[in-house]
């Protein structure tokens, strides 16, 4: 990134942090926790220890980092090195994203940034400035991503409470600052949990490694009794729902099944487990339990948008509500070759185009290395 | 800790303080070795352990009693077993003889369990499973409701694909099991719990009246040692890691002895150089090992003949212990070979 671009978001960072500190806090058991952050243009801070929001306001002033996090786990010693924290627990994590969902609209919102010369251009194997093949995404803001990650989140809550048993008071759900979500749940039974323990956690939600067995396919002697019933809870229900379609073909449907025979049922569960009724959860967040984790309020160094909490998520508009840096123009060379939106407004396309932007826009563009400077 | 009346003591005898149990009943460890009239339970004792080491599980008798005197031969036998066996100090029988228990103390549990007749071995299993296995357990009809976090936590200990949480009936945060599974799920842990009960227990002093049997569980522990142990500064630390777990007489799961059978198949040993290398498993049984190595040798079955996994499979298996010289390589093959 350029010196110019750096301090101009920087400033800006540095002037939302000022009006918003009533948005950014230290969680609770905060002198428990590691801190860390990111400053644009350079490498990770971690095993940092703050005692409250005071503290982190500070670091905020001085360092004005591009991103902001902090562990979902407690420890002893939390500013030591990782081997020496002494682990006590960590609250149950999930992302969920939408480069995740392989969703067919991804293709129209996303552009390449080649990494050898700079040029942006139409999704295509190399550069067509330069050939270079090394190239990096750029995915752009897209509502029906943001649907799609909605729906995964909605699932997911359903699986932690009617399932795993989490009330849906200590469940909370953020928009992350760029494509998708985190959920955060406090203090639960599988706090005390190890990555093993959680990874098996994680087959159940992504429903990973079911058995036919398990959903009514003996492998000798099939009973049509056993295959599982609407109204039944978890995942025999869901199952029921996804295969059966409606209670009046289930007889039908598990005639099918039984002819088809044992091996083709796996496939069929492997199937729907990968493309509908399993949650696209990123397993390696959930199952990490030293990660540092965005910290809520702080600002997405991807993006320039804000990681918020949102209490109705089917009304959220993240690229509405968590775009909070201000409005006044900035003039910047634009090389984007899609149409994005934010706050209602079009924005683009531009080919190396000098135009003039709300503040928030040029952030986002700058962030997504898409635009410098004027 | 636990209270327990003579009935469960004889089913939980590794629940007693050994030394405390004996004083509390008026007896002294010389007495055993000296009383002929006592005999019969050091014999019993001896009994116990031999059945343990052929991978058999203690008839017991339950009765708790010798006739004449209403001794708790049962407890006592179990005690003078360990007693017999700290004397001889023989690893691999040990770890023959916590398994066999545990595999006994499993039966009673999965029957306390279900035992709507008896309030108090059913309250008794429940607080065994709470105290032990830190598992709270709620009988709800016939099932038993455990929190997923406890069932997580030791259901980890298994491979086989029907222990994930996705392969059981979960709901509101609990996970619904029958008898056998609930007492299954806590097998290695009472297994681990027996072994450290029985290395915690100080070796008494050799009474003259324990000399002969020592002696013959000390000739009995030899049969079960690997004398032509391969060990070769060639393998992988994965591969060696395996041959020392064997080779201490302690349990190697299943995916270890997959990894290790195919690991020497793939460098052209025979079953018969490799099965010895089993003999020291505390669930050893001739016929099983070959049967199974046989099987992933090609020679039987689907005639696929396995190859050895990956490292990485080894490593989501717990059973790499990586040095410097495995840097740069995808199997424990090429330990040696690849270098870059």
């Amino acid at each position: 990134m350029l010196e110019r671009d750096t301090k101009f978001l920087e400033e800006t960072f540095k002037q939302y942090y000022f009006d918003h500190f009533d948005l950014i806090h230290v969680p609770d058991r905060s002198t428990q926790r590691e801190f860390g952050y990111r400053k644009f243009n350079s490498g990770m801070n971690r095993h940092i220890s703050l005692k409250n929001d005071k503290d982190l306001h500070l670091l905020l002033m001085t360092n004005v980092p591009s991103d902001v996090f902090c562990s979902n786990a407690c420890y002893s010693f939390p500013s030591m090195a990782m081997a020496e924290k002494d682990w006590k627990e960590a609250d149950l994590i999930f992302d969920i994203d939408a480069k995740d969902l392989n969703l067919s609209c991804r293709k129209e919102h996303t552009c390449i940034k080649c990494l050898s010369c700079g040029e942006v251009s139409l999704v295509q194997g190399s550069c067509p400035k330069c050939n270079s093949a090394k190239l990096d995404l750029v995915s752009l803001s897209c509502q029906n991503c943001i649907s799609g990650v909605k729906k995964e989140v909605l699932k997911l809550i359903s699986i932690l409470t009617d399932d795993l048993g989490i009330p849906s008071d200590n469940i909370i759900t953020s928009f992350s600052g760029n494509e998708g979500f985190h959920l955060y749940v406090k203090g639960s039974q599988y706090n005390q949990l190890g990555s093993k323990e959680r990874g098996n956690l994680i087959d159940y939600i992504m429903f990973r490694n079911a058995t036919p067995e398990t959903f009514g396919f003996k492998k000798f002697k099939p009973s049509r009794s056993s295959f599982p019933e609407f109204n039944e809870p978890g995942w025999q229900g869901r199952v029921a729902k996804e295969l059966f379609g409606s209670k009046s073909k289930r007889s039908k449907a598990i005639s099918k099944i039984i002819s088809d025979g044992y091996p083709a049922y796996r496939q069929k569960l492997d199937e729907i487990g990968k493309n509908s009724i399993g949650t696209k959860i990123d397993p390696n967040v959930t199952v990490d339990i030293h990660r540092i984790f965005r910290l809520e309020g702080s600002l997405n160094g991807k993006s320039g948008l804000a990681k918020l909490n949102c209490k109705n998520i089917e009304k959220f508009d993240p690229y509405s509500e968590a775009c909070l840096v201000e409005d006044n123009q900035v003039e910047i060379l634009g090389k984007c070759p899609i149409e994005f939106r934010l706050k209602n407004r079009k924005f683009g396309p531009c080919t190396n185009e000098r135009i003039s932007v709300p503040k928030y826009a040029a952030v986002y563009m700058i962030c997504k290395g898409i635009a410098n400077l004027a | 800790m636990i209270s327990l009346g003579n009935d469960e003591i004889t089913k939980y005898p590794f629940l007693a303080e050994a030394g405390q149990y004996l004083k509390d009943k008026g007896f002294t460890l010389e007495q055993f070795a000296t009383d002929p009239d006592l005999q019969i339970i050091v014999d019993k004792a001896y009994e116990r352990v031999e059945c343990a080491s052929y991978g058999k599980i203690f008839n017991s008798t339950r009765d708790g009693s010798r006739g004449d005197t209403s001794l708790p031969l049962e407890v006592f036998s179990f005690l003078l077993a360990i007693v017999l066996l700290k004397l001889s100090d023989a690893n691999t029988l040990i770890t023959k003889f916590s398994l066999a228990e545990a595999r006994r103390a499993e039966k009673f549990l999965e029957k306390d369990l279900i035992d709507n007749m008896n309030k108090t071995s059913e309250e008794l299993a429940i607080k065994i499973f709470k105290d032990l296995f830190s598992v709270s357990i709620k009988k709800t009809g016939n099932h038993f409701v455990i929190p997923i976090s406890d069932y997580l936590r030791h259901a980890v200990n298994f491979h086989e694909i029907e222990w994930r949480l996705i392969n059981r009936h979960v709901e509101k945060g609990m996970v619904f099991l029958n008898s056998h599974e609930t007492v299954r799920l806590v097998r290695k842990e009472l297994d681990s719990y027996i072994k450290s009960r029985i290395r915690s227990v100080q070796t008494p002093s050799l009474s003259q009246g324990f000399e002969e049997k020592v002696k013959k569980l000390a000739e009995m522990a030899k049969k079960f040692t690997v004398t032509t142990t391969i060990i070769s500064t060639e393998y992988p630390p994965c591969i060696e890691h395996a041959i020392k777990v064997l080779n201490d007489g302690e349990n190697l799961p299943h995916s270890g002895r997959f990894m290790l059978g195919t690991f020497l198949f793939g460098r052209g040993q025979t079953i018969d150089d490799i099965a010895p290398l089993f003999k020291n498993a505390p669930d050893y049984n001739e016929k099983v090992t070959r049967y199974q190595l046989n099987q992933i040798s090609g020679e039987t079955g689907s005639n696929t003949k396995y190859s050895c996994p990956s490292c990485e499979k080894i490593k989501s298996n717990d059973l790499c212990f990586a040095t410097p010289d495995c840097d740069y390589i995808i199997n424990p093959h090429q330990f040696g070979k690849k270098r870059s």
